[in-house]
This record gives structure tokens, C-alpha cells and sequence, in this order.
């Protein structure tokens, strides 16, 4: 998201889902869509069968390699080598848009100067592609237009994961693919509405719409607004805040409908600093993992019974509508939220229907300004949105960047921060099932989908596998130096040589006890993809 | 939603209606565009055609022979009619044709609408066979199109297949018995979801679909559940809601899984969801869904370990309180952590209107910008 500001003026997707499909070719990258998205997946499918080119990059071997007509299995980690080839394989050949370099973008000149350190010969060492194909999937990318790039947590999920992202927006740049219909930087937000989370201000450095908390005119505004003062400088990201509980710091945390304990990584230490609060409040739907840590567990309502929006990866606002009443004496989270601030002597919190926070949002927030629940009715609202007669924006970036000039940025390779050595040969990856969503706390409790998948494997290439004498559906211990889990081993070509695959969704064989909470610099977001490991046997007693 | 195609214009008269259609548009899609009914079972509009059922002839003046209008294309100054008796006619024998081999009293019995699961029939049909025992009575598409085709009179002769009920997996059942092989379930696997899990085969002479392989998952089932939303009859139903019948009400809303938003219709009965379907119109997922939002939303939401009452720890245990002990406590602890030893962690499941208040809370009454939720994750 931080990459994607800086090169664009904006972390959002910059196009829509259904504009996929009439893309002439499609970079797929970091991203196992058919399980991560399957719909997504679907538009892609269909691009391929209108005759696009689909280009995988991927260490793994996941299905939509099967529809690819290049797949490029770099080496974990390697994405800003793999790029920055690809882009050095452009420029030499001369097949860059220069026109639209010139007119709409910056710092051009000293990008240039940095694909000076990605001969192909390098970028062979370090991705484990040949270079000829490397190459081949430049010219693909360059010369079919439209073309478009969707990434998920593959790119983002490590300590360069900002750079990553920076790369792709070089990528989409250099080929002026950008601002048009079928063209873009597509990042496909994990969750239903992380997006919106983050539009609404559930981040430290922003309030809603992004406006930023040290802009003393943004602070202004919602102090008038609010009716109080409010504090300048930015506050604590997930991941330094557990940090500062664990420090003694932060002495109590209000958590909403999150699992952090299985989410995050190093789970060891998460459970160590939740424990150290003096008071931890938990609303969620279940006694989750991190809700059994909880002074106080507040019972919330599911989706299904309560009314509010979601904002989707393409930045479409949509309804969420009541099906059920709440179980038992469960509340909806803006209830229950309201209600403690009743208690604590707070205004400004008598809503009787989420419709009226919306329209609070909506005046309080230039990208959501025209926004109502009477105008989402049909198909919700693509942001920026910025008056009750303003259609949506399906495209961002249209005749000129939002920052203005789209600015290149000079990349360098940086390795992971934790690579494989004698003790930890092997490197662990880890991403999401197709069956199971996130910590399992919902997928979890489907028969259905337990019968399909009832627990976590660790995925393992034929070669190592028989080099340690595993075999499919044996016991075995993973160990990184940070913990260890136990699960059945899956001998599948699908991971390449000298990696191995697991899924975050299973408790009992939690692969995030074994990650690397290492951080990108920026961006904050932990090295989830990367991390060494090895793999012992189990006897079975 | 994005256009960019220039649309060029072919103008035909249907039924005496003047219609100007998109240039390449079918007869079928132009008249169903207008509102014209053309009975078929093995059209759907999310599908490429395929002239599997043969229903949907029409009559274009001019043409020796009646034409399928869902592959035809419609043509400029084509005259084209639906509805001469002629055309009835020919149709309800192509139908008869497919009632032969499904059973079909629950489309012709006067009392249809009338019979309880348990009540006695009287039209003497066994019980494998009775409207009442079809999981789809009453929102069958076979029995659309035999009210409209006003097929009555005599039973049509028809021996029960006895094919076994394949429930190999968790989440739909596919009875041999009442599928008609019209291959939408087939189209749908390949030509949408891109996968070929189901072809057409024999069993027992019988032409019916089903997986390639000995069950669905070895046949690389994804278990979307796209050939159960586009069966026309109960061949493929999905088993959570099977036997529910009706629906009491519905309503559109997005799908709690990923970030794609996928458009959902909760089908609800006494206060429980009893079916999930994707939206085909207006909707970013026009009409697919994945197993988790198709299958996986019920019974999460309708489970017995939900929480339903606030739970305080005491002693060390956390044991139920009311919401008024519990949001007394919440105010007296939370008044001593103003400020930075303060920090909250949202939510990307819940609502945008919820992190708005969470953020809200945290900035305005206590006084911290230490909020943040698990985007980066």
C-alpha cells in the first residue's frame, strides 16, 4: 500500500474485477488466485479463453499455472529481481512507452541508472530463471496492451515487500499501462474488508480516507467535527504494539473480531504480550484463540445479523444487509461500541442505524462525500466518490496520476532477512487454502468444509522428501528458530525444491508459531513468506 | 460498469414487436431482452448456448423449418414468431420426449400445489417419485415450463430409472433420476469455472451428467457449486436446505470471505439461513460464488459454540455476566488507560461503519491514535 502512495498517489487497486477479462495479458504474481479469489480467478480464466496472455509468477506450482503461457518459478523473495529483468529486458530492447514516460511520469533517469545491476546474468543467480524467459515474458508483458498486474501477499509479505510493490508500479509505468481500462496495479485485498478498514481510518497515521493525523488542518477539521481535541502524531502499527505490551507499555487493548494469535507471527511472543495487559477487552463471535487471553469477551453479532457496508479490493462500497436476528443476547459491533462510549460520558455516539454513521463518514470524508445507503442500493459505489451527483471512479489514474507525476523509483535487490543455513536448510512459505479462510475461526466450524480438509499439511517437493525419507501423509515436525509444530507431510511437486508450503488457518498446527516477525521497513508488514526451517521425522507411538 | 465495445444495431420484428438488438445477439437473447418468454431448459444467461433440449424453436417467416432460436443469430428485417399453435405444438412433443424419462406426476396433478410431504397420494405414484418428495417441487424449472406449455391430460409414460442418489461429497447430492441432460451443469464446470469435473456419461443406458472420475473431488471438484445453481430441476441440489422448500424471505448482501465482495442471496426461514446463492445481476460476481461463500456461511452463523453472553474473567475463569456488568466494568478500567497506554485493534471483517466508530472511540475518548487492524497480515 505504501508503495503503491508513493509511486501513485494511491494504495488502492487501480481498476475494476471486470475489466480483467479484456486484458491482453495478465501478470499474475504473488498471488494463488483460484484459492485466495476465486471469482477474481474466474475473470482471468476468461481472459485467457478471449485469447490474453497469462503470465505466473510464482514458486509454487499453483493452479493457475495450468492456464499460463509463461510461468516463472522464482526463487521465494527474489521479486525485485524478477521485475527489474523483466524491466531492463524493456528498456534495452527499447520497448518502453516513452511518450507516456515523458508526459505523465518522474524520475525516470535515475530509475534507468539502477537496471544498471540487473544484467540477466545476475538475475538468473538469483532467481533460478533462466534468463531466456525472463526475457520472453518481458516482450509478452511489453508488446500485449492492454496488460495488467494483480498481487496479493506474495508481494507484500516481506522485508522488501514495499520495494515489491514499487516494482510493479515501475512495471505498469515503463509500459504506460496504467489509467486505462484493463491496465493497472491490482494489489486483491485478503479479507472482505480490509480495504474498508482501511478507507475508515482503523489505522494509526490516518483518519478516514486517508487524511493524515499530523496535518494540522485534517486535525482541525474533526476537532470541530468531534467536539474534542485530538493528538498529532501517529500512533502504533499491530505489530509494534504488541511489541509495547509486551514492553509494559500498552496496558490495555480493545480488540474487535480479530485473531492475532494466530494470525500474526512468532505466536509465541503475541500470547506473551497479550498476557501482560492489565485489562484486554475481546468482542467477537466465537471464544477464539485470542478471546481465551480476554478479561472481557463481548459477544458480537456475524454479518448476517447486522446491517452496515463492506468496501471490496476494487473500492466498491456495498451493502451488507440483515438475514437473521442476533443469537442470544449478542450486539452488533457498532452497538457495543456506542454503548461504552455512552458509558464513558462520550456525545457523538447516538446512532440508531448505521445509515447515520454513514452519512457522518460520508461528511467527514472526501473520497466517501457521496455516499448514502439510498445510493447503494443497486451495485454500491466505486471511491472516490465525491458528491451525491458523482458516479464512482471504476479507474484511477485516468489522464493523470493522483500524486500528480507518476514517480519511478531506483530499486536494489535486498535477500530475506532470515535465509536457509545448515541448521535450517529448507525455506518455509506460507499462504492460504482454497477451503479455509484466515485463522479457521468461521471455516472451521463448516462439516462440510473440514470433510474436504479436515487439517494443515506441510507441503514438500518428492526430492527432499525422499532425501529425508518422508513419505506422503507421514508425521513430521517443522522447526524454525522460533518454534516448532507437528503435521502431516504432503509430498507434492507443487513446492519446488528446497521449500515447503503451509496454510495460517489450522490452531493445532499453526504455521505463524514458526514465521519470521521480521518487518519491512516501511510498509511494517512482516515477512510471513520467508523463513528457514527444518523438517524432522515424527515416529508415530 | 465499464463498456467500451461501440455496439452496432440489428433491427427484427418478434411476435410483431419492433426490436432493435445488439449486433450479434441471438433470437433467444433479443426476445428474452424484450421480455419475451421462449421456453427452454437448457439456455441460462450465463452460459454459451448448446441446443441440448431443443425447446426453444421458434417460427422466422420466410424458413421452410422451425429454427433453435438460442444459437441463431438474429438478423437484420428478420420476422420472427414465438407463439402460433403450431409451434406449441411441436414443442410439447419435444417435452413429452423429456418427460418420459423424469418423473413428471408432480407436473400434471391437479392437486400439486396442494399435498404435505406425509399426506396420502392419490394419484397412487410411489414414493420416490411424489411432487412431494422432490427436493425442487415447487421451484422447478421443468415445471415452469409444463404449466407454460400447458402440458395436462393423461400421465405420460415413464419407467422410475432406480438410479443411486451419488452423495459423494459434503455439500450437494446429484440424483441420476430427475437429471435431463440438458448439460448446463457441464457448460457451467467448463466454459465458466474453467474446470471439467462433470461430462456427460451413461448409467444404465441412461445419458445423465456426472463426474469424469469415480467421485467429485477426484475429479478436481472445487465444489463452487455452479452446476447446482444452474440445474433446472433437483438433479443437483445442494444438501444443507434441501429439504426447506420455499424460502420465507430473502435479501441481497456480501459475502464475509474475501476481498472480492461477491454478491450473496441469503434465503431465510424461521430466522435460519436455509440457502446461499450468488447474484447474476447487477453484482461483481455475476452470478459465481466459491465454496466458502456458497456452502460455508450457515453453519458458522447458526453454531452452537456462538457467543451469547458477555463473559467477564473471574478467578481465572471467564464465566457469563449481563451487559450491564459488563459494560460498568469496560467504563470504570477503561477511564484509567486515557492516552498512549491505550490501544485498540479493529477489524478488516467487520463493517465500514464499525472501524469508522472504532477509530473514532479511540482518537476522540481515549485520546490515542494507537488503532490499527490486520491489513498487513
Amino acid at each position: 500500500m505504501a508503495g503503491l502512495a508513493a509511486s501513485f498517489g494511491s494504495g488502492a487497486m487501480t481498476n475494476s474485477i471486470n475489466e480483467i477479462a479484456q486484458a491482453a495479458c495478465i501478470l499474475v504474481t504473488g498471488s494463488d488466485t483460484t484459492s485466495g479469489h476465486p471469482v477474481i480467478a474466474l475473470e482471468v480464466k476468461k481472459a485467457v479463453r478471449n485469447g490474453g496472455k497469462l503470465i505466473v509468477a510464482n514458486p509454487r506450482e499453483i493452479e493457475l499455472c495450468r492456464y499460463a503461457g509463461i510461468w516463472l518459478r522464482h526463487a521465494p523473495g527474489s521479486d525485485v529481481a524478477l521485475l527489474m529483468g523483466m524491466m531492463r529486458v524493456i528498456v534495452d530492447e527499447k520497448l518502453a512507452d516513452v511518450a507516456f514516460i515523458g508526459e505523465h511520469c518522474e524520475n525516470f533517469d535515475a530509475f534507468r541508472e539502477s537496471l544498471r545491476n540487473f544484467g540477466l546474468d545476475f538475475v538468473e543467480k538469483v532467481t533460478d530463471v533462466p534468463s531466456a524467459k525472463i526475457a520472453e515474458a518481458a516482450r509478452i508483458y511489453a508488446t500485449n496492451k492492454p496488460a495488467t498486474i494483480l498481487y496479493a501477499m506474495g508481494i507484500t509479505q516481506h522485508t522488501h515487500g514495499t520495494d515489491n510493490v514499487l516494482a510493479t508500479a515501475n512495471l505498469a509505468m515503463l509500459t504506460g499501462n496504467i489509467g486505462k481500462p484493463s491496465t493497472g496495479v491490482n494489489p486483491l485485498r485478503g479479507q472482505n474488508n480490509v480495504q474498508g478498514a482501511c478507507d475508515l481510518g482503523a489505522l494509526p497515521n490516518v483518519y478516514t480516507g486517508y487524511q493524515r493525523v499530523d496535518n494540522p488542518d485534517v486535525q482541525n477539521k474533526f476537532e470541530i467535527a468531534w467536539g474534542c481535541s485530538l493528538g498529532s502524531s501517529p500512533g502504533l502499527t499491530l505489530t509494534e504494539m504488541l511489541d509495547a505490551a509486551h514492553s509494559g507499555q500498552i496496558k490495555a487493548i480493545y480488540l474487535m473480531g480479530e485473531n492475532p494469535v494466530l494470525s500474526d507471527p512468532d505466536a509465541k511472543h503475541v500470547q506473551e504480550a497479550l498476557s501482560k495487559l492489565e485489562f484486554f477487552i475481546v468482542q467477537d463471535i466465537f471464544l477464539t484463540e485470542t478471546a481465551e487471553l480476554a478479561d472481557v469477551v463481548l459477544p458480537a453479532t456475524s454479518f448476517a445479523e447486522r446491517d452496515g457496508t463492506f468496501t471490496n479490493t476494487e473500492r466498491r462500497i456495498q451493502r451488507v444487509r440483515k438475514a437473521v436476528e442476533p443469537v442470544g443476547n449478542a450486539k452488533p459491533d457498532w452497538q457495543i461500541i456506542c454503548q461504552v462510549a455512552g458509558r464513558l460520558g462520550a456525545n457523538g455516539f447516538d446512532f440508531e442505524h448505521p445509515s447515520q454513521i454513514m452519512d457522518e463518514i460520508a461528511s467527514l470524508t472526501p473520497s466517501y462525500g457521496g455516499v448514502s445507503y439510498q445510493r447503494l442500493e443497486e451495485c454500491g459505489l466505486q471511491w472516490p466518490c465525491p458528491s451525491k451527483d458523482h458516479p464512482g471512479t471504476p479507474i484511477l489514474h485516468v489522464d493523470r496520476f493522483v500524486r500528480g507525476l507518476g514517480r519511478f523509483t531506483p530499486l536494489e535487490y535486498k535477500p530475506p532477512a532470515e535465509l536457509p543455513d545448515e541448521e535450517y536448510p529448507l525455506i518455509l512459505t506460507t499462504g492460504r487454502s482454497l477451503y479455509h479462510f484466515h485463522t479457521g475461526t468461521m471455516t472451521r466450524k463448516v462439516s462440510g468444509l473440514n470433510a474436504i480438509e479436515p487439517h494443515g499439511v506441510v507441503e514438500i517437493n518428492p526430492v527432499d522428501a525422499s532425501s529425508l525419507k518422508i513419505a506422503d501423509g507421514h508425521k513430521v515436525k517443522v522447526v524454525s528458530r522460533r518454534g516448532e509444530v507437528i503435521c502431516k507431510a504432503k509430498v507434492t511437486k507443487e513446492s519446488p525444491p528446497k521449500v515447503v508450503f503451509m496454510t495460517f488457518h489450522f490452531a493445532e498446527s499453526a504455521a505463524n508459531i514458526l514465521t519470521n516477525p521480521a518487518l519491512d521497513p516501511v510498509s511494517k508488514i512482516p515477512e510471513l513468506k520467508v523463513c528457514a526451517v527444518r523438517i524432522e521425522e515424527v515416529q508415530e507411538t | 460498469m465499464v463498456i467500451c465495445e461501440k455496439t452496432e444495431v440489428t433491427n427484427l420484428t418478434i411476435d410483431g414487436q419492433q426490436i432493435a438488438a445488439e449486433s450479434g445477439m441471438t433470437i433467444f437473447e433479443a426476445a428474452t431482452k424484450v421480455g419475451i418468454y421462449i421456453p427452454s431448459l437448457c439456455a441460462h444467461p450465463t452460459l454459451p448456448p448448446s441446443e441440448e433440449c431443443g425447446l426453444c424453436l421458434v417460427e422466422i417467416e420466410g424458413e421452410p423449418e422451425f429454427v433453435i432460436s438460442c444459437t441463431t443469430k438474429a438478423a437484420e428485417n428478420m420476422v420472427v414468431h414465438t407463439e402460433t399453435p403450431e409451434l406449441r405444438q411441436k414443442q410439447r412433443q419435444v417435452l413429452e420426449k423429456i418427460l418420459s424419462e423424469h418423473p413428471n406426476a408432480c407436473l400434471t396433478c391437479w392437486r400439486k400445489e396442494r399435498c404435505q410431504p406425509f399426506d396420502v397420494c392419490l394419484r397412487n405414484v410411489a414414493v420416490t417419485e411424489r411432487c412431494v418428495t422432490c427436493p425442487k417441487n415447487g421451484r422447478c424449472e421443468l415445471q415452469e415450463v409444463a404449466d407454460f406449455l400447458d402440458i395436462e391430460a393423461e400421465p405420460i409414460p415413464y419407467k422410475y430409472r432406480g438410479l443411486p442418489v451419488n452423495r459423494d461429497n459434503p455439500f450437494f447430492d446429484l440424483d441420476y433420476n430427475l437429471c435431463i441432460a440438458c448439460g448446463r451443469c457441464v457448460r457451467a464446470c467448463r466454459d465458466v469455472r474453467g474446470m471439467q469435473t462433470i461430462d456427460f456419461t451413461e448409467l444404465n443406458g441412461y445419458r445423465v451428467a456426472g463426474p469424469v472420475k469415480a467421485n467429485h473431488k477426484e475429479s478436481e471438484c472445487r465444489f463452487c457449486g455452479a452446476c447446482v445453481d444452474v440445474c433446472p430441476t433437483g438433479a443437483l441440489m445442494e444438501r444443507c436446505g434441501k429439504w426447506q422448500g420455499l424460502p420465507e424471505d430473502s435479501i441481497i448482501t456480501t459475502c464475509p470471505y474475501c476481498g472480492v465482495g461477491c454478491q450473496l442471496i441469503l434465503e431465510t426461514k424461521q430466522d435460519r439461513i436455509i440457502r446461499v446463492a450468488p447474484v447474476l445481476e447487477n453484482s461483481v460476481n455475476q452470478g459465481q460464488a466459491c465454496v466458502k461463500g456458497r456452502f460455508g456461511i450457515a453453519e458458522f452463523v447458526h453454531h452452537p459454540r456462538r457467543l451469547t453472553m458477555p463473559l467477564i474473567r473471574k478467578n481465572g475463569e471467564l464465566t457469563e455476566a449481563s451487559w450491564n456488568e459488563a459494560l460498568d466494568l469496560l467504563a470504570e478500567k477503561l477511564a484509567g488507560y486515557k492516552g498512549d497506554q491505550f490501544a485498540f485493534i479493529a477489524s478488516a471483517k467487520c463493517t465500514n461503519e464499525e472501524n469508522y466508530l472504532a477509530q473514532k472511540f479511540t482518537r476522540m475518548v481515549m485520546a490515542s491514535n494507537n488503532i490499527d487492524h490486520c491489513a498487513r497480515l
